[in-house]
Parts: structure tokens; sequence; C-alpha cells
């Protein structure tokens, strides 16, 4: 069993002012593999910015805190070392990276994950299993990654990578924003298919309660102004789909300080 | 020709707005003579304003270097080049050695170097600026690679210049493919040099032939090439740039259709590095009618003031009815301070035409691009790496020649290497 553990994580962003903006404000959180916790909260609560600073994108700045992978420092890791370390990052906004082919992108990630080339006669019917089961057509594979995807199709490859990938942890950033049902159920399954594996500990970051429909959380922690507001469980989010967030404090004072996309 | 339509707005959405550019480049280079750029003033053009031509079929031709007024920087065609690192290829006599010529590969192919009375020293082109009319002055032999009448080359025929010192030279090459015959010829450049040269192409009718120009000089050779290709009847005629090596290369092909149901494609690669000025202006003439033409050019920048021009020009003229022609430029910005200028035109004089299309765009690599592969595992420079040999890998795998196609992969993979990259 792996831990990864968060404790009083302090980040900030710098402004286009350039005057820095403190998003995360002391947040605490454990989670083991074969865990499932959900982070909910309103726009602007920190949910990705916690997602993002786990990662290690340059732009979330860390002023305190710590976040650890079994002992080990993460903040001390490049951003591809994280991900040799087993985090997995399921991007809100997947990039479109011109010239580079799914294909390509796919092996050459695996490749520097496990630290060796996959089989290929293996890979290539690892990928297409899980393209088809994620309902993936054939020909994306040719294409370049993300090139020209639709919302809906750049996530499916999100968690096309997750199931590939096999990460230790897997944080969903948003991953069920701007999905029709149809694709809300394909994707549930895929992270469904892979955690229960057992190998893997899920932080599914959403704003809405939707996507719990199809991934059950043991654990939701409530973000609110870049704090853990409340947690509890799997029935914190029946209530929050009930009640919505206003008991934690206008809508308006809870967003009103939202960076894009964080 | 009043009724010529100049369509020369880059025309694709997905073209990406770079801080310092203007929409087509429209800034004169600043290290041309006589130019005064006017402070922060934008689109200043000096004293007198570039006046372009009418159209592009109506620009001077001679063999007479004084037919063509000396340069200051502010003609359409030159607008982009800093002719003070020419190194006096436009104002200087040519009168240098210039480099050597070796051909070698395919047996069944004549060979000759003859004077310039030979019969054949203009069969294809015409100068259409004053360099290249400066070097067809002063060239004093010219090499002539014949593919014969019906022969299918048994290899390809590589043409390795080489090149020994930085006089101002000329040079003169002609490459025949005489009816139904079918060819590769790389010409291959390497070394140091201050070269002005003319390479002039004749397909013939029902001919296949690939000409392939790969520019690996030192790094502070300096080199324009006006490669004119005249294409008769039915047939199919690739030509390559890959430009790579040398601190200023210009290179002008041209492909004439003088016959119809022939072929063009041309395809260019080029990899600026610091300092580099790498430049491309292509003319695709459509003379006569069902002719089809295909222009793929991309290049990637990196380093310091490395500055790249493309500029395609394709001409539809009334006659060439039934035309089908697409060109397109891509450029990859791998760092800051590199400068891309690309000029589609489009030029129709008939509406009778299969059709007829362009498109540019210039993109960053940038941190999103690097962050989203890191974060799949993929170290930084590998990360780079496989975003640039993806980009470049479109073009090579055009060229359909198997052992250039390795050549210029690893070609690439030094220039990645010598980049730092």
């Amino acid at each position: 069993m792996s831990t990864l553990e968060i404790k009083d994580l302090h980040v900030s962003i710098e402004t286009e002012q350039g005057a820095r903006k403190q998003i995360l404000k002391g947040v605490s959180l454990t989670i083991n593999t074969g865990e499932s916790h959900a982070i909910m909260g309103p726009n602007g609560s920190g949910k990705s910015t916690l997602a993002s600073t786990i990662a290690g994108h340059p732009r979330y700045l860390v002023d305190s805190g710590s976040i650890t992978l079994d002992g080990e420092d993460v903040l001390d890791m490049s951003v591809d070392e994280r991900a040799r370390a087993g985090l997995f990052l399921a991007m809100q906004y997947p990039v479109e990276v011109p010239g580079v082919t799914m294909t390509n992108f796919l092996r050459t990630a695996k490749t520097a994950l496990d630290g060796k080339a996959p089989s290929l006669r293996h890979w290539t019917k690892d990928v297409k299993e899980a393209m088809s089961q994620l309902r993936i057509d054939a020909d994306f594979a040719q294409r370049n990654v993300n090139e020209g995807f639709s919302g809906g199709e750049k996530k499916r490859v999100e968690i096309l990578q997750l199931e590939l990938f096999k990460p230790r942890f897997a944080i969903l950033d948003e991953t069920d924003s701007g999905l029709d049902v149809d694709a809300l159920k394909v994707v549930s399954e895929g992270v469904n298919r892979e955690h229960s594996k057992g190998g893997m500990g899920t932080l599914l970051i959403t704003h809405y309660t939707r996507i719990l429909r199809y991934i059950k959380p043991d654990f939701v922690h409530v973000f609110v102004d870049g704090r853990i507001a409340e947690q509890g469980g799997p029935e914190l989010a029946d209530r929050l789909e009930a009640e919505g967030y206003d008991r934690f404090g206008t809508p308006a004072a809870a967003s009103v300080d939202a960076p894009a996309g964080a | 020709m009043a009724e010529a339509t100049q369509l020369d707005a880059p025309a694709s959405a997905e073209k990406i707005a770079i801080d310092g550019f203007t929409e087509e480049g429209e800034n004169l280079s600043p290290f041309n003579e006589g130019t005064v750029q006017h402070g922060a003033k934008k689109h200043s053009h000096g004293d007198a304003p570039v006046i372009p031509e009418a159209s592009r079929g109506e620009r001077l031709k001679s063999y007479k270097l004084a037919d063509f007024a000396p340069l200051n920087g502010r003609e359409e065609d030159w607008r982009f080049t800093p002719l003070k690192r020419l190194r006096g290829l436009h104002n200087q006599p040519l009168t240098g050695t210039g480099p050597t010529v070796e051909v070698t590969g395919a047996t069944n192919v004549l060979v000759e170097t003859v004077g310039r009375d030979d019969s054949r020293i203009g069969s294809a082109s015409v100068p259409d600026d004053r360099v290249s009319a400066a070097a067809w002055e002063a060239f004093t032999e010219a090499t002539v690679v014949t593919i014969p009448v019906e022969t299918v080359a048994d290899g390809d025929v590589q043409i390795s210049i080489n090149g020994v010192d930085e006089a101002p030279a000329a040079q003169h090459l002609i490459i025949t493919a005489e009816r139904f015959s079918k060819a590769v010829v790389v010409l291959d450049h390497h070394g140091k040099t201050t070269l002005a040269q003319n390479v002039e192409i004749v397909v013939g009718d029902g001919a296949e032939l690939t000409v392939v120009s790969v520019q690996e000089w030192d790094d502070d050779a300096v080199h324009t090439s006006t490669q004119q290709a005249k294409i008769g009847r039915n047939a199919k005629f690739k030509h390559v740039v890959v430009s790579l090596g040398g601190d200023l290369v210009r290179m002008t092909p041209s492909s004439l259709f003088t016959g119809p149901g022939s072929e063009v494609e041309m395809y260019g690669l080029y990899f600026a590095d610091a300092g580099q000025h790498l430049e491309q202006r292509l003319l695709v003439d459509h003379a006569v009618p069902n002719c089809k033409s295909r222009v793929t050019y991309k290049g990637a920048l990196q380093g310091q003031d490395a500055h790249t021009v493309w500029v395609g020009d394709v001409l539809i003229r009334k006659a060439a009815e039934g035309t089908d022609t697409y060109e397109t430029n891509r450029n990859l910005l791998l760092t800051d301070g590199t400068r891309s200028d690309s000029v589609p035109n489009l030029e129709i004089e008939t509406g009778l035409i299969e059709g007829a299309g362009h498109a540019s765009a210039t993109g960053r690599f940038d941190d999103e691009h690097l962050f989203y592969l890191m974060a799949r595992g993929i170290d930084e420079k590998t990360a780079r790496r496989l975003v640039v040999r993806g980009f470049l890998n479109e073009v090579i795998q055009q060229i359909k020649v198997p052992a250039l196609e390795e050549r210029l992969t690893d070609a690439v993979e030094r220039e990645l290497a010598a980049g730092n990259i």
C-alpha cells in the first residue's frame, strides 16, 4: 500500500500584476491506494490548484507545507519525476501537442514511466483494447496528441492514459466537466476499471455531484476558500447535491477570487 | 492584369499571433542597408514604400545584371534579407572559384562540364533577381547532368558541392531529365562559401524527376540559389529544399508548367539556430491547363535571432484552367528571440480551376506542452525533441527516398543536439 500525504499546504500564484495571491491556505489530506476521495467545492475554492500543485505545474508556488509519497518529498521532484513516482493528473484542459502522434506519445510516455520500452506486441494490443473500451476511434492513434479533439474526446484520452500508465495515484481534475451523459459513463467506467484493481488511489476533483453517481467515493472533502471546510463519507456528497454550497458562505464570496482554471 | 486577384492574407484561422510580429511579417529586415527604421513607429518602411509588382508574373526577368537596379533592401523580394550579410553577393564581382562539384551515384546518366557557350545554358531559367543575374554573368563553366531519354537512373545522382573558401563566387548547374526518364538528384552543399548559384532544371515530357537540395554548410556560409524548373507535359517533378547550415541561405525555387497534365510537389524543411537567416521564396507558375501543385514547407527555429522567411507565390494564369493547387507553411518557434516570416500569395486569373488554397501557421512550443508531456513521465529534453522530430518528420516522410530520409532524420537529430534542445 502507498500513501500520498498532504500536510498544511499553502500555495499561491503570481498574478498578472506581479502580486502574489494565496490560493491554498492550509490543506491536509491523506490518501491511500485503494481509496477513492472526492474533492468538491465552488469555483475558485482551490480544488484545481491542489491538483496542479501535486503534479508540479510551475505556475503554483508552494509557500509552506508538504506533499509526500510514502515519505518521499514530492515537492522536491521535477514534473516528470513525480509522474515516474506514480502520480497521474488527468487534466481539466489537456493541451494539443503539435507534431506528436498519440501512438508515439503513448509509447514514449510508457517507456519513460516504466524505465523500459513496452513489449511491442502486448502494448499494441493493450492500447487497442483500452481505446475500444473508451470508445475512442482507432484512427486517433495516428492523430497528433489532442489536436482537433473535442472536449469529450480529450477527456477520454486522459482516461486512456490513466488505464495504460497505471499510476499509484490518479488525480482527476474536473474530468466530468463538459461531458454528456454517455461520455461521462464511459469515462467513469474507465476510472472504475483501473481503481477496482486495487493498486490505485483516486482523487476526484469535481464541481458537481453528477459523476459521483458513477464513481463512488469513500471520502468527500469540501473545499471553501482554500481550506477543507468539511469532510465525511459519501453521504456528504448527497447532502451537497440537495443543498449546494450555499451553507459554506455566499457563492459570490466563494468564487470572487476565482483564477481561470484554478 | 486588371482581372488579377491577389489574395495574400495568411488564410488559416490556426495562425497564432506572436508578440513583435506583424501579421504578414511586413517589417523590413532591420539589417538592411539604407533602411531607416523610425523607432517605435509601426510599419515603417524607411523613406520609400515597398511597391509590390502588380502581378508576380510581371517580375523583371533578364540575363543581364545591368537590367536590375542595385539593391537597397526595400524591394519586395529582398525586404526580409539582411543584405549586409550577403558578403558582397549583391554588389561585388563574383570572381571566386567557388565550391567544387563532384557527381557520383547513378552510372547511366551523363555528366559534363561545359563552357558558357553551350547551347543548353538558359534552357530552363531566366534570372529574376539581381543576385541570380550577377551569377549568370559571372560563371565560367557549368556542370550538366543529363538523364537520357527513357532512362531510369540506376541509383540516386549525388552532386556533392564542397566549398573551400569565402571569395564571392558564381556557380551554374543544369539538370535535365529527358522525356520519359526517371531519376533522383541530390545536391549536397557542404563547407564554407559565399555563393550565388543558378540551377536550371528541365523536366521533359513524361519524365519523373526529384531534385533535393540539402544545405548543410558551415556556420558562416552565405548561399543564394535560384533553382528554376521548366516542366513539360505529363511530367512529375518533386523539389525538396533542406536548409540546416549556413549563416545566410536564400533559396528561390520555382516550377514553371509548360505542358498540361503535370504534377509538382515542392517540400521544404529548415531549422534555424541562433543568428541564422534561412529564407525560401518559391514560385509555382501555372501557365497551362490541368496541372497540379502541392507545396509544404516546415521550419523550426531556436536561439536568439534565428530568422526564417517563407514566401510562397502561386500564380494561376488565365490559360491555366483546371489547376489544382495548395500550399502550406508551418513554423515552430522553440525558444524566445526567434522570428519567422510567412507569406503565402495566391494570384488567380481564371475562375475555371479545380482548387486553390493556402495556409500558414506559426506556433510556439510552449510551457504548457512541456508540462503536459512531462506530467506523463517524459523528461524535458525528450519532450522537446519529441515535438520537433514529429513536426519535421511530416516533411521528411514525403521525400520518399529512403536513404535520404534516414540522413535527414539524423541531421535533425544533430540540430536538436547542437541547440541543446
